[in-house]
């Protein structure tokens, strides 16, 4: 499927077949507003439920109170959603509306013209100038800069807050500006579709401007919609999406709503009160007709005339479904929604949880998922700039078999580096130049002549930094050609020819004399540098070796440096014929413009290049670990979280991380089976071996943990995913390194499909498919712009915040809602009971004992305000959870809202409905039985019993709490005496003569007395006498005394084992300086280093048909 | 109560303790996002091009900028730093959820002190509601199968049913003792279910308040209009089936007066039933149901109607027929001569006349003092026991022994679940 564009053609048919640049967010419009509305809402189970009940509520025969009491109630709660739903909407509609009518530059008819964005089709030429919005996705074809370069920033499209370089396509290069407006031509690119990375398209311009070939266009060549232009004067552009057709527009979308594990168990219970419901009414509608037929015919007074309609036999059961209805809480959706967005405000609001360094205080953006944080089971975290803080600083190196930087720890102080340097030693100069140019990063001059850095990835920025404190400056950068100059004088321009697409960071560079940097000559001396980052010297070794090389030296530097927990680099060049760059250069534009798999392919061209190449050195940067992190996940894992560490790191800083923060334990306590093999029968020989030690070990109290990397995961996940699900399932912990995105995202479903309940953590963009696919997402905001964290859930500065969130957030929440759902069920229950005993000695004909006004008051004001300030409750204070974390496994085995608890609170709403009715018409017999005085006696015991109930439950009172609970207890008593002081009313006068009544407060007390009596004793005796852990826990924390000396019994003798692990690293001088050898850990790195396409791409596409290419997937 | 104080005074502390400590940490902040802007800009100040100069304020401020952009939400990078600032949350200690709480626990001390005061404040209460129960004297007497003649005792459906026979009853009652005026006169029901759903629903109350509503009679069938479609008032099964029954007294051969003053709710004749709503084509259908109203008197003078139109909750009831004003002696015997009218013969109904006497807590009924006595009771047993669990098996709350993962290895809890 492909779409034509035609340049600046106003007759162009095809202006009318694509839509035209109105950007619309907008659900709805006025017209469609109230039926999509109500559609979407009715979609819903509980909402038709509640609809149906309405509904035939308006059948006059069969109602037993007045159809008001829910459609009051119902309507209330559709016209708060719809509301909401209306103001976001709006909101949108207003943005959409600024967008639309910002004025642009376009070319109408051969004229420049300003009109509203809104009216750009596809094909318009369209002009920008600097730090103008894109109102659409342009392909540029002309730009102030003679280089056709222009800068952007890309912080709406994908949250990252550099500027970006795009270039316009080779064809349009050179084309006078003036002329730019009278360009035409064709585009041939894709359908629309959301990925911001891709853009595989041809342009062909036609006479005068005629270029003899198709000229491949890329996404370089792109400039997208919300994008800002930065740093460049002008740039004219093509749309070709326009509207919602755009990248931005089709990823938009609103994500899957996620489910929480608690709502699933409330809606199972939903279900089950629901299928009591209908077997209740079907006993009670067979015994209705039944006592019709035998005792109420023999009732003159009834009159039932002998004769029915042919639904007689459906009226009874009917009756009594909509009597029972209520047993169904109306109010428990909008309570928790209420409730839950309180919850997400209380993370948003935790000051502890604000990152000072940045400012950056915790955010929730899914509000709906707070209490799945208290159940989970598996943590699968990122490494870099998760567990490390991702600031990179460049400590060591090594140069031509020389180890700088060892002794100060500091290569930058090194003097025998920086004579070398000052001696121009061809190596180090290389090495150097290597250094500052080899990367994305902008330099951009400040007006006082600061040289500021804009680098993509952090490790660059290091890298660069540096090279110039090396004496090796990179002072501009102008699109392909660099300056640089070492020792203040010997300024040298290079220029960028290609970035090799293999994912290793290569680049073909040549040096060029300073006159010709204007000048597009071919013809100059082809000295093309191979740069090379990554673990480069691995693929020398395996791959190519290189005789007379000392790679053993660069083996063993990569190897010391990975025990120190630093990342290293490799660098490498090599030096290129001319025809040999020519004939390469051939099959390298044949395949950039194919429009099939192009990616491919040119990466298979780019790998000829690939081949003898000479190391200059390895660097070396470290990256701390981040505060508080062993902490963090020492405490997480005893609160029965399993951690699984998936980066795409190396083995060997995988474990020296792991080890270094409380991921596994040291030997003897821990022990790290490895996972690996070059071919497959390896893979699974070395994995069966795993298997058997764990299912042997895990009756051991013993840490055991396996390590699997990317490649023998691929071979497992594709093979043997059945007993990898069973490791999977026995080990606490893993460790995958080399994975890529998708393999990360596997995991996470793998997990998942076991039904544990994961979260995963990231930061970078390889994170996001990971974190939406777990059921919680959690992104750092960190370094590496915000992909991750405008993807999760949960945002948050620092990794030891997960503690705070999964231990006082997630905890609380479960327990909150776990009370408020149960006691939602339990109230509407005990009134619905009511209801039925009273049928029973009504004859069964479905009276309600209540008035239609105290129901729908009952069910949506008595009873939902007290319980609403239970999200204030904290049954153990923070301090004390943080002591005991082991205290959350009562939240990840859902201990608190299961069938067993619920049958409780069934059983106890059952009791009461018994005490409520048995004491109110005893109370209120013979003279004193007026129907409308035993209901409000009967409605006043449910209420005080709320009361008690709630007190009992609540742990912890605040001033809130009081006023909720005995306010509540009074607006009731104020509500009915104002609604008996109205004549019309049915109530009129009651409220007033049963308060003054003696027997009506002695009746309450005495309801209150034996319903709460056996519930305080029961709750007393099982508190005491059988308590759960959380109970002993309060216990302890309200009583003072042993809390203190509980903290210490735990023991900790990790410390002391780690001195003799032979894990162990021997020279770290303190545990929270790791360091960590770098890797592609994020596709920032990967694709700052020109590719700009993510490699895993292919994997999805299982494409591996050449060995090579398919295990460069691999290790990225 | 000390313990609370010293842990408000704790808190204080803290609290106070964490303000300083937030201003260090804010002050931290710009140190270093400072450090962070001067680690990016490099300096270089060899270069004779180059002016020499330190980053300057700008710099600083625009990388705050970015940096700050990095927590946005979606927005868009320029409106960034505005959005920090109020996005910083506001500190108060609701929404740090540290509002101060009491945070009471179920100590033994506490529940046993409180069973026992419930049972020593239920014992008491329970006695006088008892003995003001007692109090009342009440004479109950069921006349239904009494006053059949012996002839229709198999019959009695006929003989309630035909307009010839006589229906007139007399019954002696001895009163036991001495009542005090006034002496109430309640006739009961018995299986008479006047809270039956079709029953409850058949009435008018905008008809019986005015008469604008007299032709609302939806609610009323199936006695809701005339053959010839007219309304009747009042309307619906309620009315219709109004207890028809007349009780006439005398002691020592003198008639007593029954007073009919104020046994209607004063509310209901002035609110629901309206002066100028007189009985209309009532009782004048084929069937019969229980009494014929005086068209000439309004609706709200009906009291018997009125206190007929109170239905009752449960399916026996006693309903207010009028008072006597007069002191009753013991063993004054009362001669009672009935209207046996109402037909509860064909549902097996009883009918009971009842005069009574009436205390603080109503008419005669026990059932409140028993089970005050009851629970009382049960609470102080449950005292007791605890009580004595709590001293033959001492138990120490908050004991850490109780805590399993003390002894066993992390983790192991949760693949016992």
């Amino acid at each position: 499927m492909k779409r034509f564009v035609y340049i600046n053609d106003d007759e162009s048919p095809t202006q009318e077949l694509y839509c035209d640049n109105r950007i619309s967010n907008r659900k709805y419009t006025l017209l469609n507003f109230l039926p999509k509305n109500l559609w979407e809402q009715f979609s819903r189970f509980m909402n038709q439920y509640f609809l149906l009940i309405a509904c035939l509520q308006l059948w006059s025969l069969i109602t037993p109170v007045n159809p008001a009491s829910t459609w009051g109630p119902l309507i209330f709660i559709f016209a708060v959603s719809a509301t909401k739903e209306a103001w976001d909407d709006y909101n949108r509609y207003l943005s959409d509306k600024k967008a639309n009518e910002k004025e642009v530059w376009v070319v109408r008819k051969g004229i420049k013209k300003h009109i509203q964005a809104q009216d750009i089709h596809v094909g318009n030429i369209v002009w920008l100038r600097e730090n103008d919005e894109v109102p659409c996705d342009l392909v540029l074809i002309g730009t102030s800069d003679p280089q056709g370069l222009c800068y952007v920033e890309t912080a709406a499209l994908d949250g990252e807050t550099d500027l970006k370089t795009r270039v316009i396509p080779s064809a349009c290069m050179g084309i006078d500006s003036e002329l730019l407006h009278k360009i035409k031509g064709v585009v041939e690119c894709p359908n629309p579709d959301k990925d911001i990375r891709r853009f595989d398209a041809n342009l062909r311009l036609f006479p005068p401007f005629i270029d003899n070939d198709v000229c491949p266009l890329t996404i370089k060549n792109t400039i997208l919609q919300s994008c800002y232009l930065r740093n460049t004067e002008w740039v004219c552009g093509v749309a070709v999406y326009t509207g919602n057709e755009t990248k931005l527009g089709m990823s938009r979308g609103v994500p899957e709503p996620k489910l929480t594990a608690m709502d699933a168990m409330i809606d199972k219970l939903t279900g089950a009160i629901f299928v009591f419901q209908i077997v209740v009414v079907i006993v009670l509608g067979i015994a209705g007709n039944v006592w019709k037929d035998t005792e109420a015919r023999k009732k003159w007074y009834v009159l039932y005339p002998n004769e029915g309609p042919w639904y007689e036999l459906l009226v009874i059961p009917l009756r009594f479904e909509l009597l029972c209805s209520i047993m169904i809480p109306i109010s428990i959706k909008v309570s928790l929604d209420l409730v839950k967005s309180l919850y997400a405000k209380f993370i948003d609001w935790d000051a502890e949880m604000i990152d000072y360094e940045t400012g950056c205080p915790s955010h929730a953006t899914n509000t709906a998922i707070s209490e799945d944080l208290g159940q989970v089971e598996y943590i699968l975290t990122d490494k870099t700039g998760t567990l490390t803080e991702n600031k990179m600083v460049f400590r060591r190196c090594c140069i031509s078999g020389i180890f700088y930087g060892n002794e100060s720890g500091n290569a930058l102080k090194d003097a025998q580096l920086l004579n070398a340097v000052a001696s121009g030693s061809t190596d180090v100069i290389r090495f150097l130049t290597v250094m500052a140019i080899c990367n994305t990063v902008i330099p951009v001059q400040s007006k006082t002549g600061a040289i500021l850095y804009k680098a993509q990835s952090q490790d660059e920025d290091a890298l660069v930094q540096a090279a110039a404190k090396l004496h090796m400056v990179l002072f501009n950068r102008s699109g392909n050609i660099l300056d640089t100059m070492l020792l203040y004088f010997i300024m040298k321009c290079w220029r960028l020819w290609s970035s090799l697409l293999t994912g290793k960071g290569c680049q073909l560079w040549s040096e060029i004399a300073r006159m010709e940097r204007l000048s597009f000559c071919q013809k100059e001396r082809m000295k093309l540098f191979f740069l090379m980052l990554l673990q480069l010297l691995e693929y020398l070794l395996m791959d190519q070796p290189i005789p007379g090389q000392q790679t053993r030296t660069f083996s063993e530097a990569v190897e010391q440096y990975a025990q120190l927990g630093l990342r290293t680099l490799c660098l490498a060049w090599r030096e290129l014929k001319e025809d040999e760059y020519h004939e390469w250069y051939l099959m390298f534009r044949e395949a950039s413009s194919t429009l099939v798999d192009r990616e491919w392919r040119i990466a298979e061209v780019c790998q000829r290049l690939e081949h003898d190449l000479e190391v200059l050195g390895v660097t070396a940067i470290e990256d701390r670990l981040q505060d508080g992190v062993p902490e963090t996940i020492e405490t997480l894992r005893k609160a029965g979280i399993n951690f699984w560490m998936l980066t795409g790191d190396k083995q060997n800083t995988a474990i020296q991380i792991a080890l270094s923060c409380n991921f596994i334990s040291p030997e003897p306590k821990g022990q790290l089976l490895l996972i690996d093999g070059k071919t497959e029968d390896e893979v699974s020989r070395s994995f069966e071996r795993v298997l058997l030690t764990m299912r042997i070990t895990t009756s051991e109290p013993k840490d055991v943990a396996f390590v699997v990397d990317g490649w023998a995961l691929e071979i497992l996940l594709k093979h043997y995913r059945k007993a990898f699900t069973e490791l999977a399932i026995l080990s606490r912990t893993a460790i995958c390194c080399r994975v890529t995105p998708s393999q990360k995202a596997q995991l996470v479903e793998l997990l998942k499909s076991c039904d544990y309940r994961t979260l995963a953590i990231g930061d970078g963009g390889n994170d996001v498919r990971m974190i939406q696919q777990a059921a919680i997402g959690v992104g750092i905001s960190g370094r590496e712009g915000l992909q991750a964290a405008r993807a999760a859930d949960y945002s948050i500065g620092k990794f030891r915040f997960l503690k705070r969130l999964i231990l006082v957030h997630g905890r609380y929440s479960y327990n909150r809602t776990a009370f408020l759902s149960q006691y939602s069920f339990y109230k509407s229950l005990l009134i619905c009971f009511i209801q039925i005993f009273f049928s029973f000695i009504s004859g069964v004909s479905g009276t309600s004992l209540f008035n239609s006004v105290s129901l729908m008051a009952y069910n949506v004001f008595y009873t939902s305000i007290p319980v609403l300030v239970s999200v204030l409750d904290k049954d153990l204070s923070e301090e004390m959870v943080m002591q005991h974390p082991q205290i959350l496994f009562y939240c990840q085995a859902g201990r608190l809202l299961n069938p067993s608890t619920f049958a409780g609170w069934f059983g106890r709403s059952l009791f009461h409905a018994i005490v409520v009715f048995i004491i109110s018409i005893n109370a209120y017999a013979y003279e004193k039985s007026e129907m409308e005085e035993v209901a409000m006696m009967a409605l006043s015991g449910c209420i005080w019993l709320q009361a008690f109930v709630v007190t009992l439950e609540t742990n912890s009172f605040t001033i809130l709490q009081h006023l909720a609970i005995w306010g509540n207890l009074i607006a009731f008593y104020v509500i009915n005496w104002i609604v008996s002081s109205i004549p019309s009313s049915g109530m009129y006068t009651i409220m007033f003569r049963l308060c003054r009544q003696p027997t009506y407060w002695i009746t309450v007390f005495l309801i209150v007395a034996a319903g709460m009596g056996p519930i305080l004793a029961l709750k007393y005796f099982r508190y005491t006498y059988r308590p759960s852990k959380i109970n002993t826990l309060q216990q302890a924390e309200r009583l003072g005394g042993p809390i203190l000396s509980l903290g210490n019994i735990e023991p900790q003798p990790r410390s002391l084992e780690k001195e003799v692990s032979p894990l162990s690293i021997t020279q770290p001088k303190n545990r929270s300086l790791v360091y960590e050898p770098l890797l592609s850990d994020s596709p920032n790195t990967r694709r700052s280093l020109g590719s700009g396409t993510p490699f895993d791409f292919f994997q999805s596409q299982s494409r591996s048909s050449s060995s090579s290419y398919s295990r460069n997937c691999k290790d990225n | 109560m000390k313990n609370r104080k010293k842990e408000s005074k704790l808190k204080k502390k803290i609290l106070k303790k964490q303000k300083s400590t937030r201003e260090k940490k804010i002050y931290y902040l710009t140190y270093t996002t400072q450090k962070i802007t001067l680690k990016h800009t490099y300096y270089y100040s060899v270069v004779p091009f180059f002016e020499l100069k330190f980053s300057s304020p700008v710099v600083v401020k625009m990388r705050g900028a970015t940096s700050s952009g990095g927590s946005g939400d979606g927005g868009m990078a320029d409106s960034a730093p505005a959005k920090r600032n109020s996005r910083k949350p506001q500190y108060s200690r609701f929404t740090q959820q540290e509002l101060p709480a009491c945070k009471p626990i179920l100590t033994p001390g506490w529940v046993i002190a409180t069973f026992v005061g419930v049972g020593i404040i239920f014992i008491p209460i329970g006695l006088i509601a008892l003995f003001a129960s007692e109090h009342v004297v009440e004479i109950v007497d069921r006349y239904d199968k009494d006053c059949i003649p012996p002839n229709y005792s198999n019959a009695s459906l006929q003989y309630i049913q035909s307009s010839k026979t006589n229906k007139t009853c007399t019954r002696t009652l001895t009163v036991p003792k001495q009542m005090k005026s006034p002496v109430f006169i309640y006739y009961e029901l018995d299986n008479f279910y006047q809270n039956h759903r079709r029953y409850v629903k058949s009435r008018s109350d905008k008809q019986l308040r005015s008469k604008a509503g007299e032709s609302d009679t939806d609610n009323c069938k199936p006695e809701a209009v005339t053959s010839t479609n007219a309304p009747i008032v009042p309307c619906g099964l309620v009315a219709w089936s109004l207890f028809n029954d007349t009780y006439g007294f005398s002691l020592k051969n003198k008639a007593l007066d029954v007073s009919k003053k104020n046994i209607a709710w004063k509310s209901d004749q002035d609110y629901k039933f309206g002066s100028d709503v007189y009985p209309k084509n009532f009782q004048s259908g084929g069937l019969i149901g229980g009494a014929k109203l005086n068209s000439s008197i309004p609706l709200s003078e009906q009291v018997d109607l009125i206190v007929w139109m109170r239905t009752a909750a449960l399916s026996t009831f006693r309903k207010l027929y009028g008072r006597i004003e007069v002191d009753l002696e013991a063993n004054d015997i009362i001669t009672v001569t009935i209207q046996n009218n109402y037909n509860t013969y064909s549902f097996g109904g009883k009918k009971k006349l009842v005069l009574s006497t009436t205390s603080w807590i109503g008419g005669k009924n026990d059932f409140l003092g028993r089970a005050y006595l009851t629970v009382g009771g049960l609470c102080l047993f449950l005292a007791v026991s605890f009580l004595l669990v709590y001293v033959i098996k001492p138990r120490p709350l908050g004991d850490p022994a109780y805590l399993s993962w003390n002894k066993n290895p992390t983790g192991q809890m949760s693949w016992n679940s």
